[in-house]
């Protein structure tokens, strides 16, 4: 059975260090529960990361109002299929907004990690009893929404033109990136909240 | 009669939250609120994002806060069962968030299937530890809002105004 994600050859632990790499005070980073929230603080734990323990659907709209607040800031929001596909809403009421210094990074595995890895609806369809999804192309999705930048990326070759569209490209920018399952060790950060929204607000603001 | 107390209690509203900066405004399509509305995407100070479901605003009001700005959700309190799970972030993040919710389902309702939810508002509000406040009265909209905006900004509390049918009129859509 030769499902997307058996194909899939990126790993996204070295992609997300190589998206955050050289991350100043500049660069804004709201990470999705679960397996996005340790990509990042694996990537380094910063007070400009917002990891997300859960809230699964609030990745999108939470990076939209910071963008929106904080102009002259890069915002990118890291976070998964399954976390996408509960708020696929939040891609209209991006593109209505247009926001320029907002990226969007869907880390695509097809499966729901965080609880045993069955499938999203992103996996294929017909793909057995247990493991069949819809075949859900999201960076279509997010076009269809309005999101004119949106592509995928699936090869090593494409992930430095990636990276520098996550960073720079002038938003917003969607890039859905193919993924492979992976079973990752966990790399948490500070659980609470407060402290987590506190710490961010002091290194952006100047106060909690 | 003075200018300010001939000022329908809608663009009172608007005032108050002028007064309390705030910047980003979220909004459904709304009757209730919709002289606000077109106040706020009006007005040089404040931007309006239009959502998709009400559920978006607890997020981007969060993200906005994060990014030093204050908000406001205006909803319907059909829309307050969207919300649920992420109201939960006001308690995790514990930061200051403001909504003004037009009620259905409340005082003369005619529409059956707006009582379910419109009973269930406050209810659900308080089960999420949202702080409310009620209005039925046009005279006491302009302090209410003002006092819901200083719980939440100054106290950094979550906080609720349901903004009575009985203020806002019964839609009866043409019957009598």
């Amino acid at each position: 059975m030769s499902t997307q994600a058996q194909r899939a050859t990126l790993q996204r632990r070295p992609l997300v260090k190589r998206i955050l790499a050289g991350a100043d005070d500049n660069l804004l980073v709201i990470g999705g529960l679960g397996s996005s929230n340790w990509d990042i603080t694996e990537a380094g734990d910063r007070p400009l990361n917002m990891p997300l323990w859960g809230a699964m659907g609030a990745p999108v709209p939470m990076g939209l109002g910071l963008a929106l607040a904080q102009p002259a800031k890069r915002v990118l929001v890291i976070t998964g299929d399954g976390d996408m596909l509960m708020s696929l809403g939040a891609l209209a009421t991006v593109a209505a907004q247009q926001p320029d210094n907002l990226a969007i990074v869907v880390l695509d595995n097809e499966k729901f990690g965080e609880t045993g890895n069955q499938a999203t609806h992103t996996s294929p369809r017909n793909n057995g009893p247990t493991d069949s999804g819809a075949g859900t192309d999201l960076a279509l999705v997010a076009r269809g929404c309005g999101i004119a930048d949106s592509a995928t990326v699936r090869e090593a070759g494409e992930v430095e033109q990636f990276v520098k569209d996550a960073r720079t490209k002038k938003g917003p920018v969607f890039r859905l990136v193919k993924v492979m399952v992976e079973k990752l060790e966990f790399v948490m950060p500070p659980q609470d909240g407060a402290l987590l929204k506190d710490r961010f607000r002091q290194a952006l603001l100047g106060q909690p | 009669m003075t200018a300010v107390a001939t000022l329908d209690w809608r663009d009172q509203i608007f005032d108050v939250l002028q007064d309390h900066d705030i910047r980003q405004v979220y909004h459904v399509p709304d009757a209730g609120h919709g002289r606000l509305i077109e106040a706020c995407q009006k007005s040089n100070s404040m931007l309006t994002v239009a959502l998709t479901t009400e559920e978006e605003g607890i997020p981007l009001a969060a993200g906005a806060w994060l990014g030093g700005q204050r908000s406001v959700l205006l909803m319907q309190s059909s829309g307050v069962g969207n919300t649920v799970n992420l109201m939960g972030m006001t308690k995790t993040l514990r930061f200051p968030f403001l909504t003004l919710i037009t009620m259905r389902g409340d005082y003369g309702e005619f529409n059956s299937w707006q009582y379910p939810m419109g009973q269930g508002t406050p209810k659900v509000l308080e089960a999420m530890g949202v702080l409310l406040y009620s209005v039925d009265n046009a005279a006491e909209v302009k302090a209410t809002v003002d006092a819901a905006a200083r719980s939440a900004f100054n106290g950094g509390q979550a906080v609720a105004v349901l903004l009575r049918q009985k203020l806002i009129g019964i839609k009866n859509f043409g019957k009598k």
